[in-house]
């Protein structure tokens, strides 16, 4: 309670202060681009990198691909807060439940938790969770956890703010059965529109790729994105 | 819009929409889609051509509160065909652009649409302008509006190269508005297409089963721990009853 109306004054200072910016009372959000494709054998999964405070961009090399297990990852986006707190409970989970089982987790495990946790908490959570990664029972998968706590499991997904611009996108340009290049390729480019047109997405596009040899993360810097002609 | 309580009754009528116009060497492309929404629940007609001829050779698509823009729409036919007497000659598509214009921003408070105005006009040849909520005109080379706009700025990014014939516009605008309507609910029915030139008008229509169809890939029986994956390539209604169907036999397709 105090906390609210310590907020309360900070807002009204900040509202009529001309000196205080607005950003000062904003919750910090990952307003993001995040996607993650499946190919036979992994997946590729890829988000943009700006943390904003409003309008302040209070990062603008976030990693927003967490590791939630060595073959298992998540792309974070909403507030950037409750994704972060969000994810080291299940990592924790997931820790303790492959040791109990004494083998790697299922990404189906982890997404369930994610799911667990997003759905219970639903009123006091802004979350959107994309977990992707490899296990040996069925290879590669992308499973999907928007905001409210829903679980799907897609070959292809996007998720963030930035997600509404490439739908047109990825729907036309996907197909199943691409390689692992092709997949990152198609993310990079993906990811490269959202940018350009989402305020709230940007910075470098960092792309990972899980397979069962294990992870290989890439950065493509901003003057090296792929470009695309438009009015 | 008070529509929590007795849902699409009491919501107006909107476009919610896609709207779109490219400019090619020749001529314009000029774009809509066929939905007419109360609430984003009730389709109130799958039918409304928003692509109106505003004159000989200039068009307008309508997005926003259906009401209003109709009000803008005559409105500006009428002015536009006054002016057009007056000078003697066909009207400027930039005349046409401030007119709607300048209903848009004078009466910026009650209003809530946005148009696209394209044409050809003798002195610029063709031309594509925006006329956005507030009343701003922005020209461009092409413009995509509406609600459903949001999901193809991504595809139109990439897709779009200047210098592009006829054809080639005429397919992206049908892609991009089909694919539009496959993720907005408010966006949907046929494809509208006018095709404006120094020759004239003319205009198009593209039923629902014509439509490009992008595959759409779908994810069944998942809880036996088998996954089918039936790539299905026909419209939505008939993809969902043949993975219904497919349940007992796996089938590639």
């Amino acid at each position: 309670m105090a906390m609210a109306m310590a907020m309360n004054r900070i807002q009204h200072l900040s509202a009529s202060n001309i000196l205080v910016p607005d950003w000062t009372s904003q919750e910090v959000s990952t307003g993001t681009t995040i996607m993650a494709v499946e190919f036979a054998g992994g997946v590729v999964i890829g988000a943009d990198s700006r943390t904003t405070t409003g309008a302040y961009i209070a990062n603008r090399v976030t990693d927003k691909l967490t590791p939630i297990h060595d073959r298992i990852f998540c792309c974070r986006s909403g507030s950037a807060a409750d994704t972060q707190a969000i994810a080291d409970v299940v990592t924790y989970q997931l820790g303790f439940h492959s040791i109990e089982l004494d083998e790697p987790p299922l990404v189906q495990t982890a997404a369930n938790l994610f799911k667990e946790m997003c759905y219970r908490y639903r009123e006091e959570l802004t979350a959107g969770i994309i977990v992707a990664g490899w296990d040996k029972r069925r290879g590669g998968q992308v499973y999907t956890v928007p905001v409210g706590g829903m679980l799907v499991r897609q070959p292809v997904s996007v998720g963030g703010s930035g997600s509404t611009y490439i739908y047109g996108y990825v729907d036309s340009n996907y197909k199943s059965g691409m390689n692992k290049e092709e997949c990152l390729k198609f993310t990079a480019g993906a990811l490269s529109l959202a940018m350009e047109r989402d305020g709230s997405s940007g910075g470098v596009v960092r792309l990972a790729s899980i397979s069962e040899e294990g992870v290989e993360r890439v950065v493509i810097l901003g003057n090296q994105l792929p470009k695309f002609s438009s009015a | 819009m008070s529509s929590h309580n007795n849902g699409w009754r009491s919501a107006a009528v909107s476009t919610g929409t896609t709207i779109i116009a490219v400019r090619y060497d020749g001529g314009v492309v000029i774009g809509s889609d066929s939905r007419a929404s109360m609430g984003g629940e009730y389709v109130s007609s799958r039918v409304i051509n928003k692509v109106v001829q505003v004159h000989d050779k200039i068009f307008c698509c309508m997005s926003g509160s259906l009401a209003d823009a109709q009000a803008v729409t005559n409105a500006a036919i009428h002015k536009l065909n006054f002016h057009s007497m007056q000078m003697g000659e066909p009207p400027l598509v930039q005349s046409a652009a401030s007119i709607m214009r300048e209903f848009c921003y004078k009466h910026r408070d009650e209003l809530s649409a946005g148009f696209i105005v394209a044409g050809w006009d003798r002195k610029r040849g063709p031309q594509v302008f925006e006329v956005s909520l507030g009343g701003m005109v922005v020209e461009q080379e092409f413009t995509i509006g509406g609600s459903g706009s949001t999901y193809i700025y991504g595809y139109m990014d990439a897709k779009f190269k200047p210098g592009m014939t006829r054809e080639q516009c005429l397919t992206f605008t049908t892609n991009a508005i089909t694919l539009a309507m496959d993720r907005d609910n408010v966006s949907g029915g046929v494809v509208h297409l006018a095709v404006v030139t120094e020759s004239g008008a003319e205009r198009q229509l593209i039923p629902g089963n014509k439509l490009p169809v992008f595959s759409r890939v779908l994810l069944v029986n998942e809880y036996l721990g088998i996954q089918v994956r039936v790539v299905v390539r026909g419209n939505a209604f008939e993809s969902f009853w043949r993975a219904q169907s497919t349940r007992r036999v796996v089938r590639r397709v």
